[in-house]
């Protein structure tokens, strides 16, 4: 006998296995794409941790400059990310897909009246979120136009309430295999750490980012938070941030420890001084089999930032 | 007397046109195409590459990568070739030592293209300043010079006409190839692991022939 009964759950509405089993994940990385943005439906990305999520309330800012963005494919997937794969390519973003963004939190420390350790989102909670559309000019003598999206590190750096005896400000990336694999090699010595005269990190150009875009940050390019100082070489804008440290005396970033001949603390963006490899007096403008620009000296930021270097040498300040 | 080349095979009359084929022949024939078609696909990849927009956001950065790449590869492929005579005695192997030398130099010539037109746009100051000022930019530049003085040289009649002095000049091949080596690692700024397999394959492609001179050397004295 034939017994008619509809199922009481249709099958589309049964989650698929593989699915379920990744509910965590899931969440994490849907949570993370709302980080800071509040709210704003997400178009998947379907291979990536972090899918493509607008972020809600974006600002535009004066500071931006009016050239135009590069395409944001390029963008996304030519840079150099050492914690995922070697050299400038796609090698990060094809390495980055399971990067999971949470839990994620950053501890402030040191040298501060008010030190803590804070859950990303509630790190970013306070700030209003601007584009600041900026040159970024790669140590390797290319360069992007692109529109971050973040806020001022001077109000993160107002907000910790610096001793008198904060000088300096370090940065940490996260160190971890399961989430970095490449941290497993020897490439550098990790974790990669970076640093910023105060008077640098107080600079109304100085930000972290969170986006671009107007969307959360992929992995590849630094996700959950990263720095961005536009008049400096690529590699001092450390990704993936989980501490800053206020410090007294000048910190040992990590391409200095690598190299100290080539790469300075400063790594301002200078066409006069070369790298010992290769002129730093053209670049490529990205997409360019070619050199199509002339460099300019702190990355066309010289009117806003050049007092910070007054009466200092360059060539031995690099 | 084991080197890039070595007497019994390079003093060998040229083949006369029109003799029958055996099957050994045959079979080096088509080894000789598999290596033209092998060689040649990188180049070809690249030429693909360019018409469907898939040479990354730097196309100049990533073509001088591949070819500075193939060429070395090229270069290590010719220096196999009497290895792997002397340890399988298929002697026929020799025939593909000059046509791998010469994609060597193929791509080499492609690689210092990629530096005149994609990293100097033909700013000839650039250029001086980079050979000059730059040991591993003057060390690829001496390495391509002897190549291009091997390829000049590669001829059968310049085998004929220089006689023995052709395999001491020859024998540079080995400075070429520790100059190539050297080149890319000092290029690479941190993860040294690729250029450090390129060494270590030479120094396994050169170690056998200096272990083959002290052996003989031995046999001799004995």
């Amino acid at each position: 006998m034939l017994i008619k009964q509809a199922p009481s759950i249709r099958s589309s509405e049964i989650t698929p296995k593989n699915l379920y089993l990744r509910r965590r994940e899931f969440i994490q990385g849907s949570t993370a794409a709302l980080v800071g943005a509040g709210l704003g439906g997400w178009a998947a990305d379907a291979e990536a941790q972090i899918p493509r999520t607008k972020l809600a309330n974006v600002k535009k800012s004066p500071l931006s400059t009016t050239e135009a963005p590069s395409e944001y494919d390029y963008v996304t997937s030519y840079n150099n990310f050492y914690e995922f794969a070697p050299g400038a390519g796609d090698g990060p973003k094809n390495a980055s897909k399971n990067f999971k963004p949470t839990p994620w939190s950053i501890s402030i420390e040191g040298e501060v009246a008010k030190p803590g350790k804070y859950q990303l989102e509630d790190f970013i909670k306070p700030y209003a979120l601007e584009e600041r559309i900026y040159r970024f000019r790669c140590v390797e003598a290319w360069s992007f136009v692109i529109p971050w999206v973040g806020f001022p590190l001077s109000d993160v750096i107002k907000r910790a309430e610096p001793t008198g005896k904060a000088k300096f400000v370090e940065f940490t990336t996260l160190h971890d295999v399961g989430r970095f694999p490449a941290q497993r090699g020897q490439s550098l010595d990790w974790p990669y750490v970076e640093g910023l005269r105060l008077d640098e990190a107080m600079h109304p150009l100085s930000i972290f980012v969170v986006g671009l875009y107007g969307e959360v940050l992929p992995a590849q390019n630094g996700a959950p938070i990263r720095l961005m100082v536009p008049w400096k070489y690529g590699f001092k804008n450390i990704k993936s941030i989980v501490k800053m440290r206020f410090v007294e005396s000048q910190p040992l970033n990590t391409w200095q420890k690598m190299a100290r001949n080539e790469y300075g603390f400063y790594a301002n963006v200078n066409p006069t001084v070369d790298h010992p490899r290769w002129s730093q007096a053209r670049e490529r403008r990205l997409p360019s089999f070619v050199p199509n620009r002339r460099t300019e000296m702190f990355n066309g930021y010289a009117d806003q930032v050049q007092s910070l270097y007054a009466g200092m040498d360059l060539r031995r300040n690099f | 007397m084991p080197g890039w080349t070595s007497a019994a095979t390079s003093e060998r009359p040229p083949a006369v046109a029109g003799r029958p084929k055996t099957p050994a022949g045959k079979r080096i024939t088509l080894v000789k195409v598999l290596v033209w078609v092998a060689a040649l696909t990188p180049a070809a990849a690249l030429v693909r590459g360019f018409y469907t927009n898939n040479l990354t956001a730097n196309p100049g950065d990533y073509i001088t990568d591949q070819t500075g790449t193939w060429m070395l590869a090229c270069l290590f492929a010719s220096l196999a070739v009497t290895p792997i005579r002397r340890l399988t005695g298929w002697n026929e192997v020799i025939k593909l030592r000059r046509p791998l030398g010469l994609f060597a130099f193929f791509y080499g010539v492609l690689h210092l293209l990629t530096w005149i037109v994609f990293v100097h746009y033909f700013e000839v100051s650039f250029m001086v300043e980079d050979v000059v000022k730059r040991p591993y930019i003057t060390i690829g530049m001496a390495a391509l010079l002897i190549l291009f003085t091997l390829t000049l040289t590669s001829s059968r009649y310049a085998v004929r006409k220089l006689g023995r002095r052709w395999q001491s000049l020859h024998r540079l091949v080995y400075v070429a190839a520790v100059a190539g080596v050297l080149h890319f690692w000092l290029l690479v700024r941190a993860d040294t692991s690729e250029p450090v397999r390129w060494a270590l394959g030479l120094s396994v492609l050169l170690g056998l022939r200096v272990w083959w001179a002290w052996r003989k050397r031995r046999s001799l004295q004995s």
